[in-house]
């Protein structure tokens, strides 16, 4: 990749942690592990990715994005913000009452394209839309895309494999599913809970052509996103390997920041160490940090 | 009505949409392995590029539809009504009804007519689950002139619908040239004053014979047709309430949440009136033929008479 852009990313994907960290402070709840560990992921998507606009929300053409996994809204709406869908002011009333920023995403919400976290649902809808964009491509119009991310715990739902043969039967090459394999779950360890593992060989065994990619690392995340590109007549998922938590070091990797907000001081601190990381991107021509 | 016509509604249902996918380009059939029964087969031979089966994930099948309704396309997704709205319940709630997108659920063999397959198909619960979804409509259509008109009703209608059609022949009685559907608005079909049935689905052509019946032995009963379930149609039952003092209510449903809760709802609210719900009783159904099921029950023109005598 490119060095500018990958900086660039570097940059956008930090300020979308600060947003999440920020939104989920106000709010005083939320989901900050989860959307930290998405955030590189959606920074690639919504900025070196996806065919979307701001300016033209409902474009018809446009990519789809459905979060499946909705309970990290946080990193959606941050990035959607960064995105330009509406002012980083909004982050600071998420969950509030009478807010635009609903716990979970919200179609009504700019730049959302599905209302989602019921835990398994996402997926199903993503489907649909692929569908539909088969069926308008047949129509001769133009075929998009359709993103969905999906947390590892979250196919421990039934739903979830209801659809993954879904996609696979009608061959919906458009469709491209990132499950989130930051390996915690509210409860503890997914393999404690219940054990999706292997969750290569079930998506192979369901016929989808299966992607393994570094969630935080951008030359895999364009590897990974490139070879979904190429792939014809068979759904593609990407197991991405994440850091639960990512980027702000109390938060990485334990479970108790799955649904938690931080207080005054605990913000504090992650901003802190989130603007250190901005300064010296910023200030590093180095884009390899 | 001893020679009148019989049709199962799920049938009329089938047949609309495969009429209906000539005018309405837009429009897409979803169904659950089940399309030789819900009827949606007559689509998929007419229109094979625009029928999906889904197989039997009836989760899966609604949130398809709510992403096929989120980019534009009209979809109906059809299995039985058990599974639709019992099975499917959270995912109708959360990914069609919360986004308030136009996907039409098309529900058959709703209620104890199901017949021989016994309880764990007979659905009489799915008024009273739906009506609890905010903005989704809920459509029981008499008879096939109705449900053929409560099909294209729904099409341009723009949010969900839920339609229940059911398995057993229902006799015909609305006239196709004269018919007209009007979303939300009841039928007054006799015009009695000395009591009010109020009934929805198969039940209308038994409260007609009913309110027959009754003629003979000096009551007019007025007689109303509620398809649209919700939203109800208010000024219908309040007036019949004003008019004719008692309701009885009649419906293949639970007397739990479905047509008379509804109308007892208006009713205490605009205009407190003795009701009497007919109905399944809070219990489960059984196997047997539907007419005798349906006697068993009591929804079936003697039950309602014999109401209405005793409740007068």
């Amino acid at each position: 990749m490119d060095a500018n852009l990958k900086k660039q990313l570097k940059v956008t994907a930090c300020k979308i942690r600060m947003g999440i960290i920020e939104g989920v402070h106000s709010a005083k709840s939320g989901h900050p592990g989860g959307s930290l560990s998405i955030a590189d992921t959606l920074t690639y998507l919504y900025f070196n990715k996806m065919n979307v606009n701001p300016e033209n929300p409902d474009d018809p053409d446009r990519d789809r994005f459905v979060l499946s996994k909705g309970h990290t809204a946080p990193a959606l709406y941050s990035t959607l913000a960064q995105k330009g869908y509406f002012s980083t002011e909004e982050l600071k009333s998420l969950r509030h009452i009478g807010a635009l920023l609903q716990g979970h995403p919200c179609i009504q919400i700019p730049g959302v394209d599905m209302s989602s976290g019921s835990l398994g649902q996402g997926i199903s809808a993503a489907c649909g839309m692929a569908l539909s964009s088969k069926l308008d491509a047949k129509a001769g119009k133009h075929e998009y895309k359709v993103y969905t991310v999906l947390g590892d715990g979250e196919i421990e739902e039934g739903q979830v494999w209801e659809a993954a043969m879904f996609a696979s039967q009608y061959k919906l090459d458009n469709l491209v599913a990132i499950v989130d394999n930051n390996g915690l779950q509210i409860d503890g360890k997914i393999e404690d809970v219940m054990s999706p593992y292997p969750i290569v060989d079930k998506f192979k065994a369901f016929g989808w052509h299966v992607i393994e990619m570094n969630a935080h690392c951008f030359d895999s995340i364009e590897a990974a996103f490139d070879e979904a590109d190429k792939v014809t007549g068979q759904p593609v998922v990407i197991i991405q390997k994440s850091v639960k938590g990512k980027g702000v070091s109390f938060m990485e990797n334990n479970v108790s920041w799955h649904g938690a907000a931080p207080n005054d001081e605990q913000y504090a601190q992650a901003m802190s160490e989130l603007q250190t990381a901005l300064d010296e991107l910023c200030s590093d021509d180095c884009c390899n940090k | 009505m001893a020679d009148v016509i019989k049709k199962a509604t799920r049938e009329s249902y089938g047949e609309a949409l495969a009429e209906l996918g000539d005018k309405y380009e837009n429009l897409y059939v979803l169904d659950a392995d089940l399309a030789a029964a819900t009827k949606t087969g007559i689509f998929k031979k007419k229109f094979p590029e625009r029928f999906f089966d889904c197989g039997i994930a009836e989760a899966n099948m609604m949130g398809v539809a709510a992403g096929l309704a989120a980019t534009g396309k009209i979809p109906f997704a059809s299995t039985f009504a058990m599974f639709a709205s019992g099975r499917a319940f959270e995912i109708v709630r959360n990914s069609i009804g919360y986004p308030h997108l136009n996907v039409k659920i098309g529900a058959t063999h709703a209620g104890i007519s199901v017949g021989e397959d016994g309880a764990t198909h007979q659905c009489n619960e799915d008024i009273a689950l739906m009506r609890t979804i905010p903005g989704m409509t809920i459509i029981n259509p008499a008879d096939d002139v109705e449900a053929r008109a409560a099909v294209e009703a729904a099409i341009l209608h723009d949010g969900p619908v839920y339609l229940r059609f059911g398995r057993l022949a229902a006799p015909v009685f609305n006239d196709k040239e004269t018919y007209k559907f009007e979303l939300g608005k009841g039928i007054e079909l006799t015009s009695g004053n000395d009591i009010t049935i109020v009934a929805t689905g198969l039940m209308v052509s038994e409260a007609l014979k009913a309110a027959e019946a009754l003629k003979e032995d000096g009551i007019n009963a007025r007689v109303i047709n509620i398809h649209t379930i919700k939203p109800i149609d208010k000024e219908i039952i309040v007036k019949a309430a004003k008019e004719t003092g008692k309701i009885v209510t009649v419906e293949e449903h639970s007397v739990i949440g479905g047509l008379g809760s509804a109308v007892c709802d208006v009713l205490s609210e605009s205009c407190p009136a003795p009701v009497k719900k007919i109905g399944v009783n809070d219990e489960f159904g059984h196997s047997g033929p539907a007419v005798d099921l349906l006697k068993q029950f009591g929804l079936c023109a003697e039950n309602i008479a014999k109401t209405v005598k005793d409740f007068i």
